[in-house]
């Protein structure tokens, strides 16, 4: 309503110009002061994210792919989502099927394995969907031993190549995690920055009961402040950016803490060490 | 809310009773002056007081407050400080009058008698640095913070540092110590039933304590929770702290 | 929020009769106070933290017809879809607009107070639009058919045991089941299968960024972002003075939102939205529509004292520790924003002839003025506003509609009594002699000793005392 529009600004203008106002100048020193030694930012990311039920693994550059998938697999995941086309989507799927499988674990129906080096894991297979995945409330609790001898089963691997109109019933009906990259982690709050985009689709952070965050170990900041001015957000933002500090949680129901409300019920941090 | 920059050890003050000391507890009012006293100062009450005119400032008739307010303005000549035995008064003195003083001819008087006020407890703690000696028997009591004592005036530590310094005295702090009592000025009556919960709540959190006696600096807050207190026939006592002061120091 | 004059004593005396409320809401906020005061254990870095905030909200109030331009220009280049409204209505048809156009049946819903403020619910369902709160808290007051009683925690009035019966009679093949968790994953199930089918989803914004045409939202659960995020159409509502001028004004605004609010350290998702899809993009909402609010704003920035009531970050902190909220809960405000900040602002929103009552719900404690984050002087543009109710040709709407002759005449006549020393003189002595006397039935004194011993007049004033103790005059 342009009428609207120009009476609202011509308002403000007019009182404003009859009273102007004075701010104080904004001193950013006491956020600024906000320091952690280098040593002491990740163990501080730790324990405030932890105390929000984040989950922690440590990997390195070469084996985090391994590691993810021994963890998935110990946890009975069967899907997992990844942006096919993104730095850590090609690592992923390259070290999907290298090294050993963790004790337990044995190749599920429709495995990785199959789509091995070529980013569409689980593609061929005739319906990703029917994957064995197991039910959504058991994705819900803390980690667990495992499902017993013999149940262990290689998550299947999904790309997210396609507008969200072709993926919804899948993403909503039977994906259980999600892979992302980050652009480090806080140490004042215990957030993470993620940063999609085209390759790497906000969804995917979302939608899925479980996300897993790939962190390097040096991509730590102090605070939100630091972050935004060192990447030099304010030159250009993606159309979604976002802090992330844990799983979905409430406490809207008498004020008793519940995870995994509306956005994913894990939330599991996989840092990458150089 | 920072105090004034304590000044050197006056040998004469003023004090201004304030209109609910005036008219319910007089002997309060006494007490305070004799503390003072007490320090060896000379302790000058005007016959012409009244009232802050917070009553009226607060129920949005600021004329009426700044006609009250206008006629305590000339009864403090000089620059001697003014000691008041409460801390709501002592905000409206403080804090508001310059305030609604402005743009009146008389505004720069009134700042610079605004500039004058203390709070009684602020006052024997960071002026005159009292050392009280108890000779009264072992008492537990507990301590009512008023809002406006706490919140416009900045006194919170030093009624408490004086309860400490008796030493028959154990103070038990309230769990909600920085919450309203419920009187409010004209509250208690607007809104009687919200008054009389929030009083409730208080008179719980007193009982808690198990103290016999409730001290506090401010006579409103001690017209509702004395009065609660009575009328629910519970044992705990209410006393102004200048009174328990004096009766402590004077084993009385 | 009620379209008749509302009546807060009545409605506050309600609450108190009804115990199980007051102890939901006592426990409530001591829980939330306490949680509070934990985040900020140096008194140092929250007196630095909360100038910063005051200064980024008073900077973007000395701006603000710079930023809302800015902010248009930059969204716009963004391609979110600026829309201006003067008025709720206007605000309801611009909406009903873009819903209609993309043929929208079913609305997914973030926590949004403007939207409360515009009961926008009401008219989408009044034309047919489903529309489902998507915030646990939100969606459970909607489903009780009632209004949130906190602007952070909507449902807090409520208690377990109650929402438990709550969703045992409104959603299909629940359980009996007195369990947050279990009642969570409830709502998760039924909320889950409403955002995939969403047409469009609504959110309000927490800071708009003129620099970078950006909206920050933030939230614990996620459903904010689904609503943002996966509908095919976003619509976010803000009220004017959301602007700020700076990305970097926004951390010091999250430093002290979640801290102030819930007291935690920060929420589980910030979520900033610079646009909607862009070419190559998977997901994300084609089209981001944003409509800036009015509903008053503009009047209450005319007036330089009343201003501040702008600065508001909505933590809901003033709430949480106001002592009298904690007696009464939201609900007896009758408004979208009850409590302190709704004391100010819905007063010069609506009018003192509907909403004059509200100003005077106050102990003026201060609580409020204490611990608001970016230091609103909540009590003081209170006092105005009680000026405001009885001085007709005030600035606020409707000044004046209190004004009564009879309270002017007892005003004036404790004026005269109070300026006059004689004329005080005079009347303390009276009522030392006659006020006992007094029968507890007069109209003051009744409503004082309902739960009070009536108070005594001492037989001999201050004056008097001092007088005959010699303690000079001058």
């Amino acid at each position: 309503m342009p009428d609207a529009r120009n009476s609202i600004l011509a308002t403000l203008r007019a009182s404003r110009d009859a009273h102007p106002l004075t701010p104080p100048a904004s001193d950013f020193a006491p956020i600024d002061a906000k320091r952690w030694a280098p040593e002491e930012r990740l163990p501080r990311i730790r324990r405030l994210m932890e105390a929000v039920h984040t989950e922690f693994l440590d990997a390195t550059e070469a084996d985090w792919p391994a590691v993810l998938r021994g963890f998935l697999a110990r946890e009975g995941v069967g899907t997992l989502l990844y942006a096919p086309a993104t730095d850590a989507g090609k690592r992923l799927v390259e070290g999907w099927g290298k090294g050993p499988l963790p004790p337990r674990e044995r190749e599920g129906t429709h495995g990785a394995s199959h789509g091995e080096g070529e980013g569409h894991a689980g593609h061929g297979s005739p319906d990703p969907c029917a994957a064995p995945h197991p039910s959504q409330a058991s994705l819900g609790l803390l980690p667990s031993p495992g499902t017993g001898e013999g149940e262990m089963v290689r998550p299947t691997l999904i790309p997210y190549d396609r507008p969200i109109e072709d993926l919804k019933p899948r993403l909503f009906g039977s994906i259980d995690a999600g892979l992302t990259d980050s652009r480090g982690a806080i140490a004042e709050t215990g957030s993470l920055i993620l940063w999609p985009s085209a390759e790497e689709p906000r969804s995917l952070s979302l939608v899925p009961h479980i996300h897993v965050a790939l962190l390097r170990a040096d991509a730590l900041y102090d605070s939100f402040r630091q972050a935004m001015n060192e990447q030099r957000w304010a030159d250009g933002m993606p159309t979604n950016a976002l802090l992330v500090s844990g799983p979905s949680k409430t406490a809207d129901i008498e004020q008793t803490l519940a995870y995994g409300v509306h956005g994913p019920k894990r939330l599991v941090v996989l840092v990458v060490h150089p | 809310m920072d105090h004034q920059p304590a000044p050197t050890k006056p040998s004469r003050v003023y004090y201004f009773g304030t209109c609910l000391v005036d008219l319910f507890f007089p002997d309060a009012g006494m007490a305070g002056i004799d503390l003072l006293q007490s320090q060896g100062l000379t302790v000058v009450f005007p016959q012409g007081q009244s009232c802050c005119g917070q009553p009226a400032y607060n129920s949005g008739y600021r004329a009426e407050a700044l006609k009250v307010a206008r006629a305590q303005l000339d009864l403090f000549p000089g620059e001697d400080p003014i000691v008041v035995p409460s801390g709501s008064c002592a905000g409206m003195m403080r804090k508001h009058w310059p305030d609604l003083f402005r743009g009146e001819p008389d505004e720069a008087k009134a700042v610079q008698v605004a500039a004058r006020v203390w709070e009684l407890t602020q006052f024997l703690v960071h002026v005159l640095d009292v050392h009280l000696t108890d000779r009264g028997e072992p008492l537990r009591v507990t301590w009512h913070a008023s809002c406006h004592a706490q919140r416009e005036m900045g006194v919170v530590e030093e009624p408490k540092a004086l309860l400490r310094q008796l030493a028959n005295v154990e103070l038990v702090e309230l769990k909600r110590e920085k919450e309203c009592c419920g009187f409010g000025g004209t509250f208690a009556v607007r809104h009687p039933e919200i008054s009389a919960a929030m009083v409730g709540d208080k008179l719980a959190d007193i009982e808690g304590t198990e103290a016999a006696r409730v001290v506090s600096g401010d006579c409103g807050c001690l017209l509702n929770i004395t009065g609660a207190l009575e009328a629910g026939g519970k044992p705990v006592r209410g006393q102004h702290i200048a009174q328990f002061l004096k009766e402590r120091i004077h084993g009385a | 929020m009620a379209h008749e004059p509302t009546d807060f004593a009545a409605a506050s005396r309600a609450a108190l009769a009804d115990p199980q409320l007051r102890g939901n809401f006592r426990r409530a906020m001591d829980g939330l106070t306490g949680k509070r005061a934990a985040q900020f254990p140096d008194p140092a870095e929250w007196h630095g933290v909360r100038a910063l905030a005051a200064s980024v909200r008073l900077r973007a109030l000395a701006k603000l017809p710079e930023l809302l331009e800015k902010l248009e220009e930059n969204c716009t280049r963004n391609g979110i879809t600026v829309h201006w409204a003067a008025t709720t209505d206007e605000a309801n048809a611009i909406a009903l607009d873009i819903l209609h156009r993309v043929d929208a049946r079913l609305v997914v819903k973030g926590k949004s107070m403007v939207t409360e403020e515009m009961h926008l619910n009401a008219v989408l369902e009044k034309n047919g639009i489903e529309v489902l709160e998507s915030d646990l808290g939100e969606y459970i007051v909607q489903l009780d058919g009632t209004m949130p009683s906190h602007i952070i925690m909507p449902a807090i009035h409520l208690n377990t045991k109650q929402i438990a019966h709550l969703f045992k009679r409104r959603i299909k093949d629940a359980e009996s089941r007195e369990d947050a968790a279990y009642l969570t994953d409830l709502a998760r199930r039924v909320l889950r299968a409403k955002f995939e089918a969403a047409d469009v989803g609504m959110s309000g914004v927490n800071a708009a960024v003129a620099e970078t045409g950006t909206l920050c939202l933030i939230e614990n659960e996620g459903n904010g972002r689904m609503c943002t995020t996966v509908p095919p159409v976003h619509i976010a509502f803000m009220g004017l003075e959301k602007v700020v001028e700076k990305l970097e004004d926004v951390p010091p605004v999250i430093s002290l939102l979640p801290r102030s609010a819930t007291g935690q350290p920060i929420t589980t998702y910030v979520n900033m939205i610079s646009g909607p899809r862009k070419a190559g993009e998977k997901d994300g909402p084609r089209e981001v529509h944003l409509v800036i609010l009015d509903n008053g704003r503009s009047s209450i920035y005319a007036d330089p004292e009343l201003r501040d009531t702008l600065r508001c970050i909505r933590c809901g902190a003033c709430m949480n520790h106001c002592p009298v909220y904690t007696q009464v809960g939201g609900h007896a405000y009758e408004a979208p924003y009850p409590g302190p900040i709704g004391k100010i602002l819905v007063p010069q929103i609506e009018g003192l002839d509907k909403r004059g009552a509200l100003p005077h719900a106050c102990t003026m404690c201060n609580a409020c003025v204490e611990i608001c984050p970016v230091k609103i002087p909540i009590v003081e543009i209170m006092g105005r506003l009680r000026v405001e109710a009885v001085k007709p040709g005030g600035a606020v709407k409707d000044a004046g509609a209190k004004a009564s002759r009879t309270e002017a005449m007892v005003w004036s006549g404790w004026a005269a009594m109070n300026a006059s020393p004689t004329a005080y003189r005079i009347a303390t002595a009276a009522m030392g002699k006659l006020g006992n006397a007094a029968p507890s039935s007069l109209p003051l004194l009744k409503d004082w000793t309902s739960v009070r011993s009536k108070p005594r007049f001492a037989a001999r004033t201050l004056h008097d005392l001092a007088r005959a103790k010699g303690i000079p005059d001058a």
